[in-house]
């Protein structure tokens, strides 16, 4: 146990300002500098109210981001009620507003963007874990480090200049001639769009998931292993038998964290979609979501209520995010937690 | 028959093998292409100018972005400010005092912040502080960056502390040492580096954000080194000129992208090299 000691125990050994004076003052005199004169008894309370001020500020952030949120769509919230979340008109001349298209492209992106990024970030989790050859496992996780340290805004910028042209002149031809009778890639190819802000976001969030992933797979005890090896298993019979099976819950919680990632992800998908208010059945269409119209009109909301509905959007967010993260960490927790009580 | 159950179940034992070495080579793959293409349209344009000049009008040549950098620096400070004493604070309260319901209530809303999508915070900074004083400023950019460290910075700190051995603190208390003082010369001595880590950790992960600051700095494209007014960011000039339709814009905003990703990356494998050799004193 590395628990620090309960605080009730130490009081009985630090000699408190009466006692200082009845037993051993020679001693105490000694080491005064260290006992701090007698003022260790006050000193304790100021340093443990500082710091308690220090944790608790972490709650009122949070309180006051939802209630700066709330007070600020509150004319858009009595205006429309419900109706902003289900209807699609998004008209800032007349006066109306409805959510349903950036909820709509926000909701697609993501999903897409796992679709990639889930077997991708499962895969490379493998790999570190069980098949990369031992020289390689710390190149290879700093390299996967770093595509986690890249901004949103570089992503963005690459995603403009290199993804959307090879999106235009290579993959988008591509998938229409083989995949056009789907309906999902039919239609003008400007290169922006759905598709590549999905693509970018699949790369963005991979490394979430693999980082997860591999948590949850070393938390799977070792003779899930052994036993599976044992019993004749291929390296990945006993993988899929021993490890992924039992880390599965884990596995979830890692996706669904990266959705609560992608979902909130602004710069980069702003730049790369199109920011058309549109819902479009075709990928190659343009999109918008609600991390990018905040981006891009928040400069622009000249009148309350326009603005006002743009923060409603952002405490959507904020509210969805939160959900999405408490699942992603209760699903995360129920397979670690065994992983905790076991090293006890 | 057995033989070809056999050999099916080592094929597909392959073809797993294969499909995993196949999903590290695709992520490697954006992650080099970034890189590389990065420093071929960067490099050429990272002169003198770039980072002594503000940036040109449209249609002159040359100009940098010294104002941006700078911005990012004063805006990056304010937020240190905030955000390093609050996250080493909570972390300290985790670790040293918060074993009971309070404690768990701060660690569960820490990883609820570091959930929060950053152009959230963006406009709840809007609204608390833009709105208020009717202009945006330094400030409001350094408060959105500030409180978005401070999970990451806490948690780091909670985790370090958690690992020095509690003999330590307890021949400290023997020793008749206030709690107080134990706690800032035992233990967050013995955990520094590895709190210096999660700082780092915390910094780079804001240093490139751009949705918080796009309503609360705003970007300027003039020297400004009053903190209470708009000022330049390096990334918010990024996004601002790659959106232009202007190749010289253009050529400066990937000039800025490798300076920033430079930063980023130093930023990281700092924390690397200091990770592995022991975040604990003495440990190595």
């Amino acid at each position: 146990m590395s628990s620090p000691i309960q605080p009730v125990r130490i009081k009985s050994f630090v000699p408190d300002a009466e006692n200082q004076s009845s037993s051993g003052p020679e001693l105490v005199e000694k080491h005064s500098s260290l006992i701090g004169s007698g003022t260790g008894h006050w000193a304790d309370r100021i340093f443990g109210g500082a710091m308690l001020l220090a944790a608790l500020s972490v709650l009122a952030i949070v309180l006051l981001i939802l209630t700066q949120l709330y007070w600020q769509s509150e004319l858009s919230i009595h205006q429309f009620g419900w109706k902003f979340f289900t209807t699609s008109n998004w008209d800032p001349v007349a006066g109306d507003f409805g959510a349903l298209p950036f909820i709509y492209g926000t909701l697609v992106s993501s999903f897409l963007a796992l679709l990639m990024a889930a077997p991708l970030g499962i895969g490379v989790a493998i790999f570190m874990n069980e098949m990369c050859p031992r020289p390689l496992r710390t190149p290879f996780s700093y390299l996967v480090e770093l595509l986690a340290a890249i901004p949103s805004v570089i992503y963005g910028l690459w995603g403009m200049f290199v993804l959307v042209p090879i999106m235009r002149n290579y993959v988008q031809p591509f998938l229409a001639a083989h995949f056009g009778w789907t309906g999902f890639f039919s239609g003008p190819m400007y290169g922006i769009g759905m598709l590549p802000a999905s693509v970018i976001l699949a790369i963005m969030v991979v490394p979430f998931i693999s980082s997860i992933t591999r948590e949850v797979m070393l938390a799977v005890p070792q003779p899930q292993r052994e036993a599976a090896l044992a019993l004749g298993a291929t390296r990945w019979e006993m993988l899929r038998i021993g490890v992924l099976r039992n880390a599965r819950i884990g596995i979830m919680g890692g996706i669904v964290l990266a959705l609560g990632r992608a979902l909130g992800e602004t710069m980069a998908v702003t730049m790369l979609i199109g920011n058309r208010p549109e819902i479009a059945k075709s990928l190659f269409a343009p999109g918008y979501t609600m991390a990018s119209v905040i981006a891009n009109e928040f400069s622009e909301a000249t009148d309350n209520l326009y603005l006002s509905a743009l923060v409603e959007i952002g405490l959507a967010l904020f509210l969805v995010t939160i959900v999405v993260n408490i699942l992603a960490q209760g699903l995360i927790w129920s397979i670690t937690r065994g992983n905790t009580v076991r090293a006890n | 028959m057995k033989n070809q159950s056999h050999m099916r179940r080592y094929l597909v034992d392959h073809l797993a093998t294969g499909l995993s070495w196949l999903a590290a080579v695709l992520v490697l793959v954006p992650l080099l292409a970034i890189f590389s293409y990065l420093v071929y349209r960067g490099i050429g344009s990272l002169d003198w100018a770039f980072f002594t000049q503000i940036p040109k009008p449209v249609g002159e040549h040359g100009g940098g972005m010294a104002n941006a950098i700078i911005g990012s620096a004063v805006i990056l400070g304010i937020g240190s400010l905030i955000g390093v004493p609050l996250g080493i604070g909570s972390g300290v309260y985790l670790a040293e005092y918060g074993r009971g319901r309070l404690g768990d209530a701060v660690r569960f809303t820490a990883d609820v912040l570091n959930g929060i999508p950053s152009i959230v915070m963006g406009i709840a900074v809007y609204a608390l502080i833009v709105i208020r004083q009717k202009h945006f400023s330094a400030f409001a950019g350094g408060f959105a960056l500030g409180i978005m460290m401070v999970p990451t910075i806490a948690r780091a700190t909670e985790e370090m502390l958690l690992m020095v051995p509690s003999a330590l603190r307890e021949a400290a208390l023997g020793l008749g040492i206030p709690k107080w003082r134990t706690t800032i010369s035992i233990a967050l001595r013995t955990a520094s580096a590895g709190i210096i880590t999660g700082i780092m950790l915390a910094f780079a992960r804001v240093a490139g954000e751009t949705a918080p600051l796009l309503f609360t700095a705003f970007g300027n494209s003039f020297w400004n080194m009053n903190p209470n007014q708009p000022t330049a960011a390096l990334p918010l000039q990024i996004y601002t000129y790659a959106n232009s339709p202007y190749d010289e814009w253009h050529r400066i905003a990937w000039a800025g992208a490798l300076v920033l990703v430079i930063l980023i990356v130093a930023a990281v494998t700092a924390v690397r090299v200091v990770a592995s050799r022991g975040v604990l004193k003495g440990s190595h």
